[in-house]
């Protein structure tokens, strides 16, 4: 039967099918909801880790110990993964192990471009990239047996579009064999370097083997896949862009699709550009099949003809390959930008218009807070990447001691679980005098709500233990914690104050619920009393989507506004009701 | 022949869901559909755009420059900045409501007059309707999505009926009635 699937649906539904037991992921744009329909399955054991690295390794070793077993992450949370990625291709696996990588070209929803493939090829593990939803579930299967066939984990990768388009995939039943025995093997399991040297061995000898599946067996399995139309342009592609070149050329050209993207072959490629009048190599972000193709000695067009940067499309390689420009309408207006904001009630605005009061410097962290940099709040300084406030500003603070009473790092709940503690270890351990605010809102907002190990809530919604933030940095050597809430403005304000003078590692928890959650209930919308306001646009400083000037008066708008009330605690004219 | 249809809007407005339905009844007539979304970022507020592509077998998921037979536009401002994704005889449904975007919020930039004539000036054809209050009418603001699909359906050659099924297939039972009241006083505007 045929289903309208997100391609993230279908990876989880070819997972399901392929009789995958264990999941561990940590929640990414776009890679999310590929666990999240897991945990849909009750025949899948499936858990929120920590961050990638945990989960990683939870899903390395349910694989040693039998279970078909996967984990999801984005791509820059395999940056997190990578140490357990590099040594998991030597040691290999006992059942399958799948890991599914999500790109994000064009940055919808990331703080980089890096492209995953080099990570296959550095690492040594096969990687297979689907186009579409069917090629999701279709590929999650492949890549168990590929997996097991040739005892190494197996990389899926997806990219923006893939993830977050629904197309027609065919669904069929869940095959389950069991749990395979588990055999003691330190030769092959335990990475001391006199085994792992054996290992390199079977891992170079292993990539040849999967070179001569590509060439034949993989095109056979319809993975690698050649279709000759017109040989006056000859298509090398993978991923996405294979929808792309197939829309804008049709069979105005002929099309080598590579779903596996690491190995890469080398007679197909050879035959096929033969075959062909011009080759075009069609991928997102880096040159990576066109140097392989360069390598192999064959010329192909790529890279110079079109872009490293951001997504391609059908309208770019029309432009490109036929000289086809589009006609399009434009409307004879200014049209003001409308980037992302932090909701109306988000507990995050009272904090953030707090530390703009203070003037301080803002070492910041992934996650909706980020939000924090948009004017008219603009509070950031700094953003690299997850967990890097904490630790960020304590290196701010060693550069700049006199500054240390000016500057805090803003980290998230999820994000300091994932490894901002670390830093705050840091910072304890080497008495640095720190103020790290942990924005605890009892959720993983940005990616779209997932339960963490704060909210007392597991993947599945069911009770679960709740790492107390208080206790766990008193733990770490920290002996100034304060709690706030920052909807009561005075309440931050007199408490980051107190922190920041204490000349001591400090940290201040503002708490309260995202107000999106479910959970959460509000105060009726707040109106402006239009005789009492004065138009002095105080209440227009914290940067409210709900709030607007009308007429010259401040407006609020019912639909939007949860009645927070951080606005009405700006108004000196009490005109907020 | 396929066709490209966009829906567009703000963050938080429910373009999601009536992706969903749209997707849902075009997959009952027997074409090959795609459907594009974005998550994560582009949900706070900001501007947000789905495509649905459909026809006798869809490659692309995604519309670029002049592909667009259809724009639905959940916000006056938002039709204008996709506007170059239309075809040039495409058509815009287009939801008369207003929504500062916090570059005119906090005084930086002017909501534009006359956004809709310049629409309509640069060669589209515009169906206006203000979809709030007929949400409202139906029960929850929450509703206006459905109003604004109910008003699209009627500008297609697929049955009422259909599209009442997708609109049943993809709403919680809880909220069922209110949005079946919603894609009617849509669909009758």
């Amino acid at each position: 039967m045929k289903k309208l699937l997100l391609g993230n649906e279908a990876v989880a539904r070819g997972l399901y099918e392929a009789g995958c037991r264990v999941a561990s992921s940590y929640p990414g744009t776009p890679s999310t909801e590929v666990t999240e329909c897991i945990a849909k399955y009750d025949e899948i054991t499936s858990e929120w880790a920590p961050n990638e690295k945990v989960a990683c390794e939870v899903a390395f070793g349910a694989a040693v110990a039998g279970a078909r077993s996967f984990c999801a992450m984005k791509h820059v949370g395999l940056n997190v993964a990578a140490d357990p990625l590099f040594t998991s291709s030597y040691t290999g696996v006992n059942a399958g192990l799948v890991i599914v990588v999500a790109d994000d070209p064009g940055m919808h929803s990331s703080q980089n471009e890096q492209d995953s493939r080099h990570y296959a090829k550095a690492s040594k593990i096969m990687m297979l990239e689907p186009s579409d939803s069917d090629e999701c579930l279709k590929f999650s299967k492949l890549a168990f047996e590929l997996s097991e066939r040739f005892d190494t984990p197996v990389l899926l990768r997806l990219t923006t579009r893939v993830s977050h388009s629904r197309s027609l995939a065919e669904v069929g039943e869940r095959v389950d064999n069991g749990l395979k025995a588990y055999e003691k093997n330190p030769a092959k399991y335990v990475m001391v370097p006199a085994n792992a040297k054996v290992k390199h061995v079977q891992v170079e000898k292993r990539i040849l083997e999967q070179v001569a599946y590509c060439e034949a067996e993989a095109v056979e399995a319809g993975l690698n896949t050649v279709e000759y139309n017109s040989k006056k342009i000859g298509v090398i592609t993978s991923g996405i862009c294979y929808e792309y070149a197939k829309e804008a050329l049709g069979e105005n050209a002929s099309y080598l699709k590579l779903g596996c993207v690491y190995p890469l072959p080398e007679k197909l490629i050879k035959d096929f550009c033969n075959e062909c009048e011009t080759v075009y190599v069609l991928e997102e972000l880096d040159d990576y099949l066109e140097t392989h193709c360069r390598k192999l000695g064959v010329d192909v067009k790529g890279k110079a003809e079109f872009t490293l940067l951001g997504e391609y499309s059908q309208g770019l390689i029309r432009k490109v390959i036929l000289g086809e420009e589009t006609t399009s309408l434009k409307a004879d207006v200014q049209i003001p930008p409308r980037p992302p904001v932090l909701c109306a009630g988000c507990p995050h605005r009272g904090l953030f218009y707090t530390l703009k009061r203070l003037n301080v410097t803002v070492s910041g962290d992934i996650g909706c807070y980020t939000l924090g940099v948009a004017k008219p709040l603009g509070m950031m300084d700094t953003v690299l990447c997850m967990g890097g406030s904490v630790s960020g500003l304590h290196g701010r603070n060693l550069a700049n001691p006199e500054m240390a009473s000016k500057s805090v790092a803003v980290i998230g709940d999820s994000t300091f679980i994932h490894s901002g503690v670390t830093g705050l270890i840091d910072i304890a351990y080497n008495n640095s005098n720190s103020v790290t605010i942990i924005l605890d809102n009892s959720i993983t907002g940005m990616t779209g709500h997932q339960q963490n190990p704060t909210t007392g809530y597991n993947i599945k919604g069911e009770p679960a233990a709740a790492v107390s933030l208080e206790k766990l940095c008193e733990a770490v050597g920290i002996n100034n914690v304060f709690v706030v809430d920052p909807y009561d403005l005075k309440d931050c304000y007199d408490n980051i104050s107190k922190a920041l003078s204490l000349n001591a590692p400090a940290v201040v928890i503002s708490r309260r619920p995202c107000a999106l959650l479910k959970t959460v209930k509000h105060n009726p919308p707040l109106k402006v009393n239009k005789d009492k306001c004065k138009s002095c646009k105080m209440c227009m400083k914290i940067g409210c989507p709900a709030i607007s000037m009308k007429d010259g008066k401040a407006e609020i708008d019912f639909t939007q506004c949860l009645g927070c009330n951080v606005c009405s605690q700006l108004c000196k004219f009490d005109a907020i009701e | 022949m396929n066709k490209s249809i966009m829906i567009v809007g703000v963050g938080g407005q429910g373009t999601l869901l009536a992706s969903r339905i749209l997707g849902s009844a075009l997959l009952s007539k027997g074409y090959d559909v795609k459907v594009s979304e974005v998550h994560g970022m582009s949900q706070r507020g900001g501007s947000v755009v789905t495509y649905v592509k459909y026809g006798e077998k869809v490659y692309s998921p995604v519309v670029g420059e002049g592909e667009a037979d259809l724009i639905l536009a959940f916000e006056q401002l938002e039709a204008a900045r996709w506007l170059s994704c239309l075809k040039p005889d495409g058509k815009v449904i287009v939801n008369t409501q207003k929504i500062d975007p916090m570059s005119v919020v906090i005084g930086d930039c002017q909501y534009p007059e006359g956004v809709l004539d310049a629409v309509r000036a640069a060669g589209a054809t515009v169906v206006e309707l203000d979809a709030l209050p007929l949400a409202v009418e139906a029960g929850s603001p929450k509703a206006t999505n459905v109003v604004l699909i109910g008003a699209m359906a009627k500008n297609t050659d697929i049955d009422k009926e259909i599209w009442i099924d997708a609109v049943k297939a993809c709403v919680p039972e809880k909220f069922l009635e209110m949005n079946l009241k919603a894609f009617e006083l849509g669909y009758n505007q």
